[in-house]
């Protein structure tokens, strides 16, 4: 038999259920497994191994206990939440020294949620520093590699997330998506990722980057077990404003393998000029096996596309530059002690505290909001943004789905994109649904030098059912989901 | 000859609000308690956390602007103001910029008998700060400072009239106003010295009859009513006294320090912040249901105005005294109380202007701590009726009441305080008092009116003042004349 830490939540389940395995040994595999790999993986920040013993037993328990049953196929399941996710008494740092010691004094609600669900918490992963970048060479503390080749970059700003499934060092994780943070690692990692509908998770206890586009979502081995993630996490929470009022379904009834009579959208200004042509071929096979399942497939437009890329680094950056302002020394977190007076104290615990691509993201969001340049900047990218919100309605006036790569490319090398508009471009195909609000998720569609190549699809609003139908038919008649990195090097 | 000026003043008024949990979080609102214990990680602006809105703070707001005549917004918003400040978890503060909850209303003020219309030109929700305690005077020249943020969150309303005030008065008489219509709606206790209420104003001064604006200057820090209308007084004069001296006004912030009693600059305007205010995106717009405002409209309790025209209507008591008894709604709720156990409004009203009034401001107290209820004040003014006491004893028997709150039969009884209406007691101190004062007497027979008060006087010293004044009166009359 294979390692327990290699296999999905649903097989999981099966066994715990009929008593072959218990939490502890599954547990006992994923710990062993980090310990093997994690010093060229590099996706955790914190470990938790005590919390996470303790987790097992307590998991063992409810198990064993008459009352357990189907509603809780995770119970007994190592995970990692990504580090923006608030833990009560573990270090929650945003891969940010300005947060390098602070401890939450309370759960966020995906925290207490999978506790609920008694999942077992191993650690908490690394990304890009307040989730801003595409590669978690952000990270304030090191870069995380990806499984696929040690060189190569795991994607961004969820690296940590995608890298510990991929390498399988945990069975799932939650990461957290803001203009592509969940679905572009998992391309370049090659295990599924879906980004809900805005409002369908709750992010309470979510370090906010960008408060409108901000969405928790699961990366895990399989489509079955993102069903089964997403049914634990989402619904309408009470302590966030924004989350939605709107019934969650069970999302495992969606997993049927039939596309039958089902329109999906190509746009066509996702397969523009900067598509890696390896890549291209990858998707216009994975097209043609959607066909095959039934689906009916047409090329469209979304005319307004271009323009999310500048929209979106208005509107994010400037909730940014308000966001990240309560990081100032005052009352948590890094506090430069060489200041003598309150300004000064402020100003360098920040020039301390922040990395570079921070800085650059409160500089120009703060611009964008400045008096006398808000009409220009701010208020214009509102218009973009519902402009390209009234693209995708048009669409799915006629499609029940949009597909496209989830990533231009695959995953690049470390310091390859160092200038930072090459970087941003890498989100060109997953931007314009944070925009938009939409759900879309990312599964392996096959390998491009190598690299594991995402395949995206997007739904109407709380449409993640059909996301998750089409992706489990696509999934069911494919074998990319069972590859296996080496953690060499390419 | 000089110019005359008029001046233009606008008021922003903040108010707390007195909902039992904070705007954005559940913490009590509660004044005071020991630093940073009305907190939680969402007050805190700890990462991760997020605002949900206390639909009471909605509800107060639509109250106020219903009461202040407003439009009730149909779609409302709440937007971020982006400063740095310790007192401030997130460094910023989430109030409303362009699109407030209520809008275009109007209070009347009483102008040396006239009626005046001040516009209110919008009512805006937000959150306050926390509090810094410095160690020395200010944050810089403190050797440290320190914040509670107990305070934080606390649900805010501000006010803010249009430019309509043109005096000291006239403002002081509009944040009465606004005071006593907040307290009929019980949403807000207005209480300056714990900091529930901040007022600032935007002041110019123009030449009479002109009509347009001159440049203005804003006042902070006037933290009473006295205050307000001293830094106001005193601004108006600083500002025509610059002209005259042939300067231009400098459109600054400026501070009003109490104790030297003079308006200082504070920052000028090219130091003004940008706020860089935009959408809260942590809470989605507000959709006002029109319902819901009916609903409210129709619970709305009788205001000052109308309750002042009642009174005078109803008990015919005179306008000043109406106005009075209505300017404070717990004062009007005593005052109605009373009436409903004794049938003469204007001796009631007289004794609560009068004695009531005179002890609470006193002791520095609000009606409602007051310890002499309307029964007692009732049955006061019965015993008096009866002659059980006289009017001069009633003064003792109600400043004992006051004190003690013990009913005022008793007072009397237990202080020995009956009127003597035995005519033979009171006829043989007369005729004493008559024989030890034979120049007194004589001075009144010669027309010298004061000499009989001094005669009644001795009387009332030697009966510790119970005895009736009228029978005194009579009696020392009748003698004196049968006298001569």
């Amino acid at each position: 038999m294979a390692n327990l830490n290699q296999l999905t939540v649903h097989a999981l389940q099966d066994l715990l259920r009929s008593g072959q395995v218990s939490p502890g040994e599954i547990l006992t595999d994923c710990l062993s497994r980090i310990e093997q790999v994690e010093n060229k993986v590099k996706a955790f920040i914190t470990l938790t191994p005590e919390l996470a013993k303790l987790q097992a037993e307590q998991a063992q328990a409810f198990l064993a206990a008459p009352s357990a049953g189907p509603q809780s196929p995770l119970a007994g399941i190592p995970m990692a939440l990504k580090d923006n996710m608030c833990t009560k008494g573990v270090l929650t740092s945003c891969a940010s020294k300005i947060l390098h010691n602070f401890i939450p004094p309370y759960d966020g609600t995906m925290a207490e949620k999978l506790q609920q669900n008694h999942a077992i918490m191993v650690g908490k992963l690394n990304m890009d520093e307040f989730a801003m970048g595409s590669s978690t060479e952000n990270s304030g503390f090191y870069p995380t590699a990806n499984p696929w080749d040690l060189n190569r970059v795991p994607g961004g700003s969820s690296g940590g997330s995608a890298a510990a499934v991929a390498a399988e060092e945990v069975i799932f994780a939650l990461g957290s998506d803001t203009g592509g943070s969940i679905r572009l690692p998992a391309a370049f990692c090659g295990v599924v990722g879906l980004k809900p509908t805005y409002g369908r998770v709750s992010r309470y206890g979510l370090v906010s980057y960008a408060s409108s586009l901000d969405q928790i979502g699961p990366l895990t081995r399989d489509v079955t077990d993102c069903a089964l993630v997403l049914n634990a996490i989402a619904g309408h929470d009470p302590r966030d404003a924004t989350s939605a009022p709107v019934a969650v379904p069970d999302y495992t009834t969606f997993l049927k393998p039939d596309l039958k009579g089902m329109k999906v959208g190509i746009p066509r200004e996702y397969l523009g000029a900067g598509l890696d042509p390896a890549v291209a071929t990858v998707i216009q096979k994975a097209f043609r096996q959607l066909e095959e399942l039934g689906a009916i497939c047409e090329e469209t437009s979304l005319p307004h596309t271009e323009y999310a890329l500048p929209a979106y680094y208005l509107i994010a950056t400037a909730e940014a530059s308000s966001n990240l302002a309560r990081y100032d020394g005052v009352r948590y977190g890094h506090r430069s002690d060489t200041a003598d007076d309150i300004i000064t104290m402020f100003n360098q615990t920040r020039a301390e505290g922040f990395g570079q691509e921070v800085k650059r993201r409160i500089m120009l969001g703060t611009y964008a909001l400045s008096s006398g340049y808000y009409d220009a900047y701010y208020l214009k990218a509102l218009k973009v943004r519902t402009l390209i919100k009234q693209d995708f309605d048009r669409a799915f006036e006629q499609y029940d789905l949009l597909v496209s790569p989830t990533a231009p490319n695959v995953a690049f090398k470390f310091g390859e994109k160092e200038d930072p508009l090459a970087m941003y471009l890498t989100d060109v195909c997953t931007i314009p649904v944070n925009l938009a609000g939409l759900p879309g998720i990312s599964i392996p569609c096959g390998f491009a030098q190598g690299m594991p190549v995402g395949l995206q699809m997007i739904g109407r609003p709380f449409a993640e059912g059909t996301l998750l139908q089409a992706a489990y038919a696509y999934e069911q008649s494919t074998d990319w989901h069972r590859q296996k990195p080496e953690l060499g090097v390419r | 000859m000089a110019t005359e000026y008029e001046a233009v003043i606008g008021l922003e008024v903040h108010t707390e609000l007195k909902t039992k949990s904070k705007i954005f979080c559940s913490c009590p609102t509660t004044f005071g308690g020991e630093s940073n214990t009305h907190v939680c990680p969402v007050c805190l602006g700890l990462p991760g956390v997020l605002p949900v809105l206390n639909r009471n703070v909605v509800a107060c707001a639509i109250k106020a602007g219903l009461a202040l005549n407003c439009d009730i917004a149909e779609f409302s918003k709440f937007d971020r103001k982006n400063y740095y400040y310790p007192d401030l978890p997130k460094n910023f503060q989430i109030t409303q910029y362009d699109l407030p909850i209520c809008y275009g209303g109007y209070l009347e003020i009483r102008v040396k008998g006239e009626k005046k219309r001040i516009g209110i030109t919008r009512i805006h929700m937000e959150e306050d700060a926390g509090k810094l305690v410095h160690q020395g005077e200010t944050i810089s020249r403190s050797e440290h400072t320190s914040v509670d943020y107990n305070r934080t969150g606390v649900p805010l309303l501000e006010i803010v009239s249009a430019p309509d005030l043109r005096t000291s008065e006239e403002a002081r008489l509009y944040l009465e106003k606004l005071k006593a219509i907040l307290e009929y709606l019980d949403i807000s206790d207005f209480k300056m010295e714990e900091g529930s209420l901040r007022c600032d104003a935007n002041i110019s001064i123009r030449p009479k009859g002109s009509i347009e604006l001159g440049t203005r200057t804003e006042i902070k820090n006037m933290n009473s009513f006295r205050a307000l209308q001293r830094a106001l007084e005193y601004e108006i004069q600083r500002h025509i006294k610059t002209l005259a001296d042939g300067k231009k006004i400098i459109q600054e912030t400026r501070t009003w320090d109490e104790g030297k009693g003079v308006t200082l600059s504070l920052r000028s305007k090219e130091e003004a912040h940008d706020y860089r205010y935009f959408p809260e995106p942590d809470l989605p717009p507000l959709v006002i249901d029109r319902a819901w405002v009916a609903e409210l409209r129709q619970q709305q309790p009788e205001l000052p105005d109308a309750r002042q025209a009642r009174f005078i209507r109803d008990y015919g008591i005179p306008d000043y005294d109406a106005q009075i008894l209505t300017n404070s709604r717990a004062l009007a709720d005593y005052y109605e109380a009373v009436c409903q156990l004794y049938p003469n409004p204007k001796i009631i009203s007289n004794w609560v202007m009068g004695e009531l009034l005179r002890c609470l401001n006193a002791e520095g107290l609000e009606i409602i701590e007051a310890k002499v209820s309307p029964q007692h004040l009732a049955d006061m003014l019965k015993l008096m009726d009866q002659g059980t006491i006289s009017g001069k004893i009633a003064k003792t028997v109600f400043e004992e009441m006051f004190r003690t709150g013990q009913d005022p039969a008793r007072i009397v009884k237990e202080k020995n305080l009956v009127q003597i209406t035995d005519e033979a007691a009171i006829a043989e101190i007369v005729n004493q008092v008559i024989q030890t004062n034979p120049k007194v007497v004589e001075d009144y027979k010669n027309g010298t009116e004061k000499a009989f008060g001094f005669l009644v006087g001795q009387v009332m010293k030697q009966t510790r003042g119970k005895a009736s004044p009228a029978l005194v009166n009579r009696l020392l009359k009748e003698r004196i004349e049968s006298m001569a």
